[in-house]
């Protein structure tokens, strides 16, 4: 999988086409190009109120080739659910459904219609691409925002509340593949999204995205500080099917926690962190630990 | 009536379908502060730049190096900073 010849190159050329209007640095183009790696043209995103919406362009033009239907905010996977169904119904079956909201429109917003469409195990991938604030409307705070982050509505002291785990939710909803991603390691997302692919019933996959703008650091660091999350065991990458969770290949190394890098190192990168305390530090670590004895009990 | 209309327009004037289009932004290059500048001579062919370019500008051929796309880059800088043979550096406008 992570040999020197990867089937990515070539096969990403395609599908995201150049001057979108992202901000410089975004990882949201990344992730599209992985998409259209594995899914080519035969894909209809289904974007609520997001950056991505943005990010695809006005109309008359977008700058995606593949179709893309807006919604509102809290209805990406209800809709995501009744395009599925009428593919079913026409058989239709290599097209592929992917419902592609922000952590705003999964852990808050879009919560019940979500957990619906999961209930009924409609045949559609969800992606969660999470960075962590609602960065279109101005850096307010989440349900996924972390411990101790600044957001322009937790001014002063930061997040008070642990980040919502929306990963775990899904496992509980006994869906057939859920699985954690990060924008550092495109490799390993393409793998997810082909086994995604191969499964019939709802997918979920939670895809951890820097923003340079909210999270307040330099846009060249955007895949230094996704990567950095990984190697500090802030985030863990792993799948979640037939019942087990398997650890995947680049959260392997630091199952160890003497091997993980110190989470200082990935606070200090960004601005949001600046004012916090040591002891915040400390309440984060113990999430972190709390997080892995949980990923290692199960699998 | 009603329905011979809807029927025999084409699907574009029926409903309202985007086409894609390379820069709905515009030239975004214009954004740009730091110009990414390529040594082709360094360059070992690892594809991270490619892999890694959220404008997708960046196109690596096996035989010659990188080339970048100076109407559309927007000088992010995640190329130079991910190279890992410090084959790309970032000069200002």
């Amino acid at each position: 999988m992570y040999s020197r010849k990867s089937p990515l190159p070539y096969k990403m050329r395609d599908v995201v086409l150049p001057g979108d209007a992202a901000c410089p640095g975004c990882p949201i183009p990344i992730a599209w190009k992985v998409l259209g790696a594995v899914f080519g043209e035969k894909m209809i995103l289904v974007i609520p109120a997001c950056c991505s919406s943005v990010v695809v362009g006005p109309y008359p033009y977008s700058s995606i080739k593949a179709s893309v239907v807006h919604v509102a905010f809290a209805s990406a996977a209800a809709v995501a659910s009744g395009i599925a169904e009428a593919l079913e119904r026409r058989g239709i079956t290599d097209v592929y459904v992917v419902a592609w909201a922000g952590d705003g429109g999964t852990a808050d917003i879009g919560m019940a219609s979500l957990s619906g469409a999961a209930e009924r195990n409609h045949n559609i991938i969800y992606i969660m691409y999470d960075n962590e604030a609602y960065m279109n409307t101005g850096i307010q705070r989440s349900s996924a925002t972390p411990y101790g982050a600044w957001t322009t509505t937790t001014p002063i002291i930061g997040k008070t509340e642990h980040k919502k785990d929306v990963a775990k939710i899904m496992i509980a909803h006994g869906i057939p593949y859920v699985a954690t991603a990060s924008i550092g390691y495109p490799h390993d997302l393409y793998a997810k999204l082909e086994r995604a692919k191969s499964i019939h019933g709802f997918k979920f996959i939670h895809l951890h995205a820097p923003c340079p703008v909210g999270w307040r650091f330099d846009p060249r660091y955007t895949i230094k500080v996704a990567k950095l999350a990984v190697e500090t065991g802030m985030w863990i990458l792993y799948e979640y099917y037939d019942g087990k969770l398997r650890i995947s290949g680049p959260s392997k190394p630091f199952i160890d926690s003497k091997r993980r890098k110190p989470i200082e190192e990935y606070l200090k990168l960004q601005g949001r962190f600046r004012k916090i305390t040591p002891e915040k530090v400390e309440e984060i670590r113990k999430y972190v630990d709390e997080n892995w004895r949980w990923v290692k009990l199960l699998s | 009536m009603l329905n011979r209309i809807i029927v025999e327009k084409p699907i574009h004037n029926r409903i309202v379908v985007a086409k894609p289009k390379i820069g709905v932004a515009g030239k975004t290059g214009t954004w740009r502060t730091e110009k990414p500048l390529v040594d082709n001579s360094k360059c070992k062919k690892c594809y991270q730049c490619e892999i890694f370019c959220p404008v997708n500008v960046i196109r690596v051929d096996p035989n010659t190096g990188a080339t970048v796309d100076y109407d559309y880059c927007k000088g992010c800088g995640i190329c130079a900073e991910l190279c890992p043979f410090n084959a790309i550096r970032m000069e200002p406008e």
